[in-house]
């Protein structure tokens, strides 16, 4: 499995023969847009495939390269220019995008390594998303029967305020596990980034699994608050 | 290319539901090119003239765009169309809601999912064909500035347009015979020219703007981040059917139905009428934004007049529904930049409805303005904003200017794409605010053993049915080679570019293919559909470019100067002392006698002379021309003395030749 962003194969300026490695979305030496890379979007920073990255820093390179690559930039080069302009600038785009975003990054850094990371898409992986973590079978159970019986009494137009104060519990209560597989997940992070400074692959591929996992929970975890928001929205009304 | 075709200007154009205006960057200010009648705005009205059987341009039609064009939506509003942009990239099934408010004439036979077309006359219109011919109005009103050739433009687009709406617009370009190098979002735009004025007082770090864009038609709220010339949109939201069109709408059904329950005439079915009673509450509406009371007085068919005080506070409950829709988008362009109202540090108003009042209350209490000591920035004409945001959009693209070199706009794509999944839901591939060009790539396979073709849909919108949103395109994935199901992987990338239109292409992995695809949009024209709707050859050819202006400029004098030879026939005439009438068969003569001259700076002057002396006139035809369509009568029935083809004199679009 590769793990490193470094390896690349070199190859040569179109217009300058500067010697560039194949990811390469601009010439260091001549400035000049490059054929639309295949960088992934931790290269197309030159960043290390790590957790931890300062916004503010991701932003600023946001912006030198965007003055740089932009379409217009190019709206007087040749159509072949104006095409890489827009594939590397939409590479840029989608690359700052999913890296600014702390779930984001790390799903597509597990997505990277060869994770499979549920989807997000509807009609697509819903299953998985519904199977309840093994240690919250019993209550979330417990919950979706009590979800069900208040949407029976919505429909009814009955009002039960002990079942409501029940799901608000529920609620709070599985907002708490929400907010521990995020500081988990921030504490695997850093476990992942320190394994791949020190180049320890055992740890590195134990913190990779470990997150998967997390992220599976934590969708799970979301849609489970959504649904009892949606129940207690409609309930308030 | 020669090298004086890569220094031809680039211009900006504000392409509006109720005016239009071009611009360009004249060293490090934008400015707006006025038309032949020294007028910035053209309005966005367009109508087929009356050819006489006899003329020379023979079957051909041909249009008057502009001020002209005003005067036929009343005499002949069969053969006008104003606000036509509502229309552009929509499918029937899409207009039911504007066909009740607004006098469109469609064909009768169009099918659901095709083009619409409008009958104007005996003729039919693509709306990206009539959007063209003003376009081809501010091209010619450029070209005259500039005494050269325009090939090249920005174009405006509320920023909440969709893919369908881009394209049309895009489209109405290429047939204008304009090179569209970008369309800019209009809110974009006017922040554009706002950040410009304010670069020059030294770079401002990191603050946040919101830009509320209420124009003629559409709605549009941008939250951007002004970074040392670098203009990232956050966040944008609207409505594409949201504007002043909807107040003119409902002031003139409430004045409709009084008519009827008052004095019992029912004017519904009289179109000309109808327009000159829009005519009549849209100058109450201005009158309302400055004065606490405005006057309806209205002759009516059979002598009763119709008399109406609005005051201002029975006005703003009238009108309060409208404004009030721009709230919701507002908090939800906020939700997803994920800011409160109190961090907006400055707030642009652009587009001609944010002078009403009421618009201005409700923007300082969702923005928490005046609470916070602030006030809206209305420093840039809200009409001419955007315009001038556009020129400085094509200046940056042009790279001509030390100005606009560091300046970079970052803009997003305001709806979400999907695709079609099981069961008709949608899978969303791209988010709205997503920074443009922005891309996703999908992988899909086949479901039967050797299958060959893969249906795929793309969809725009933010609701969870594919059927809630808006269909964009739908395509074969054709040519994969046959293989077990579930063997193939077709890698199909969807790239969304600077424009915000969407590209497609697909490559089948497994076997190394690049599978043909089809992209056909749901709503638009093929590009062969679009050659055929190219307006004339004649403005591609730049070589007799010299002669053609001088063969429009004449055209230009010998139509004023035949609107002037008729107007002692009008009664409107008489009302004029005769010191003006000297005037204007003074600078008649002397355009007369100086029109067949090579001296086309001179036949132009002469031509704004006699079209400024003959201003007044016009008006009071305008004025005659409004309560004759009030007595209920057009005013081809109302003076027979007048001729077929009076017209005011106002030539804007000179007519067409081959």
């Amino acid at each position: 499995m590769p793990t490193t962003s470094t390896t690349s194969a070199p190859a040569a300026c179109w217009a300058c023969g500067a010697a560039l490695t194949s990811s390469a979305l601009l010439c260091p030496d001549c400035g000049k847009v490059q054929p639309a890379s295949a960088a992934d979007y931790f290269q197309v920073f030159g960043l290390e495939r790590r957790l931890g990255l300062e916004v503010a820093a991701l932003e600023r390179e946001f912006h030198r390269l965007s003055r740089r690559l932009h379409p217009d930039r190019f709206a007087r080069a040749t159509p072949e220019e104006q095409q890489w302009s827009l594939a590397n600038t939409a590479l840029l785009n989608d690359a700052y995008r999913a890296l600014r975003d702390p779930l984001q990054r790390t799903e597509y850094l597990l997505k990277l390594e060869g994770l499979q990371i549920g989807e997000e898409h509807a009609g697509k992986g819903k299953s998985a998303d519904r199977q309840p973590p093994a240690d919250l079978l019993e209550e979330v159970f417990e919950l979706n029967m009590q979800l069900e019986e208040m949407r029976m009494n919505q429909k009814m137009g009955e009002n039960d305020p002990a079942l409501q104060s029940d799901l608000s519990a529920a609620r709070s209560r599985f907002e708490a596990l929400l907010a521990e597989v995020d500081s988990d997940l921030a504490a695997k992070g850093a476990e992942w980034d320190e394994s791949v400074i020190q180049g320890d692959a055992a740890t590195r591929e134990k913190a990779a699994n470990a997150m998967a996992a997390l992220l599976d929970r934590r969708r799970y975890l979301r849609n489970l608050v959504r649904d009892v928001n949606e129940v207690l929205s409609t309930a308030t009304t | 290319m020669p090298e004086q075709q890569t220094q031809e200007r680039i211009v900006g154009i504000d392409l509006g539901t109720t005016n239009s205006l071009v611009a360009y960057m004249e060293g490090s200010q934008p400015v707006v090119i006025p038309g032949v009648d020294g007028s910035n705005l053209v309005p966005s009205i367009v109508a087929l003239d009356i050819v006489d059987p006899a003329s020379e341009s023979g079957s051909r039609a041909t249009v008057t765009v502009g001020n002209s064009a005003r005067r036929a939506l009343i005499e002949n509003p069969e053969r006008a169309i104003y606000s036509v942009k509502r229309l552009m990239g929509r499918g029937l099934e899409d207009v039911s809601d504007e066909l009740k408010l607004f006098p469109f004439r469609l064909a009768e036979d169009i099918e659901p999912g095709e083009v619409l077309r409008i009958r104007l006359g005996d003729k039919t219109f693509t709306p990206s064909e009539i959007s063209a011919y003003i376009l081809r109005q501010l091209k010619r009103n450029a070209e005259r500035y500039f005494g050269a050739p325009v090939t090249r433009a920005v174009i405006t687009v509320p920023a909440y347009f969709n893919d369908a709406q881009r394209q049309a617009t895009r489209d109405a370009g290429r047939m204008a015979g304009l090179d569209v190098l970008r369309l800019v979002n209009e809110p974009t735009a006017a922040a554009l020219a706002y950040g410009l004025d304010r670069a020059k007082e030294g770079p401002q770090e990191g603050s946040t703007v919101a830009v509320y864009d209420l124009g003629g038609g559409t709605f549009d709220i941008s939250v951007l981040k002004l970074n040392d010339g670098i203009f990232e949109v956050i966040a944008t939201n609207g409505d594409t059917h949201l504007g002043g069109d909807d107040i003119d709408n409902l002031l003139l059904a409430v004045a409709l139905d009084e008519i009827r329950n008052e004095h019992g005439v029912d004017l519904r079915q009289q179109p000309d009428a109808i327009q000159a009673l829009r005519k009549a509450v849209i100058e109450a509406k201005i009158t309302l934004s400055s004065e606490p009371v405005a006057k309806l007085d209205i002759e009516l068919p059979g002598g009763d007049r119709y008399q109406r005080e609005i005051p201002r506070e029975v006005y703003e409950q009238v009108i309060k529904p409208v404004i009030d829709r721009t709230a919701g988008p507002c908090k939800q362009a906020l939700a997803d930049a994920g800011i409160k109202p109190d961090q907006i540090e400055e707030l642009v108003l652009v587009g001609g409805s944010t002078r009403i009042p009421a618009v201005r209350a409700l923007v300082d209490q969702l923005f928490e303005l005046s609470k916070r000591g602030k006030q809206p920035h209305t420093e840039l004409n809200p009409d001419e904003v955007v315009a001038l945001g556009a020129a400085v959009q094509a200046s940056i693209l042009a790279g001509s200017s030390t100005t606009t070199e560091e300046l970079l706009l970052l803009d997003v794509t305001p709806l979400s794409l999907g695709i079609e999944a099981l069961g008709g839901v949608v899978a969303r591939i791209i988010q709205r605010n997503s920074t443009i060009p922005a891309s996703a790539t999908e992988h899909f396979t086949t479901g039967v053993d050797g299958q060959t073709s893969v249906a795929i849909h793309v969809l725009q919108g933010e609701r969870e049915l594919a059927t809630d949103c808006r269909s964009l395109a739908r395509f074969d994935l054709k040519g994969i080679p046959p293989m077990p199901a579930g063997l193939p992987r077709i890698e199909v990338k969807f790239l969304i570019d600077a424009n915000g239109i969407l590209q497609v292409t697909a490559r089948e992995q497994r076997s190394g293919t690049e599978a043909q695809i089809e992209v056909k949009p749901t709503y638009g024209l093929t590009d062969e559909q679009v050659e055929t709707m190219i307006l004339d050859s004649f403005d591609h050819a730049e070589t007799d470019f010299e002669a053609r202006q001088l063969i429009e400029a004449r055209l230009e004098a010998d139509t004023i100067l035949a609107a002037v030879e008729k107007a002692p026939a009008s009664p409107a005439w008489q009302l004029l002392g005769e010191e003006e009438k000297a005037r204007i068969e003074a600078a008649c003569a002397h355009l007369a006698s100086v029109k067949s001259g090579d001296n086309l700076q001179i036949i132009r002057a002469a031509t704004t002379a006699l079209d400024q002396a003959t201003r007044n006139f016009a008006e009071k035809m305008m004025e005659a021309a409004v309560s004759g369509a009030m007595r209920g009568k057009t005013m081809q029935t109302a003076g027979d003395n007048l001729g077929p083809e009076i017209r005011a004199p106002h030539p804007f679009a000179p007519p067409e030749f081959d």
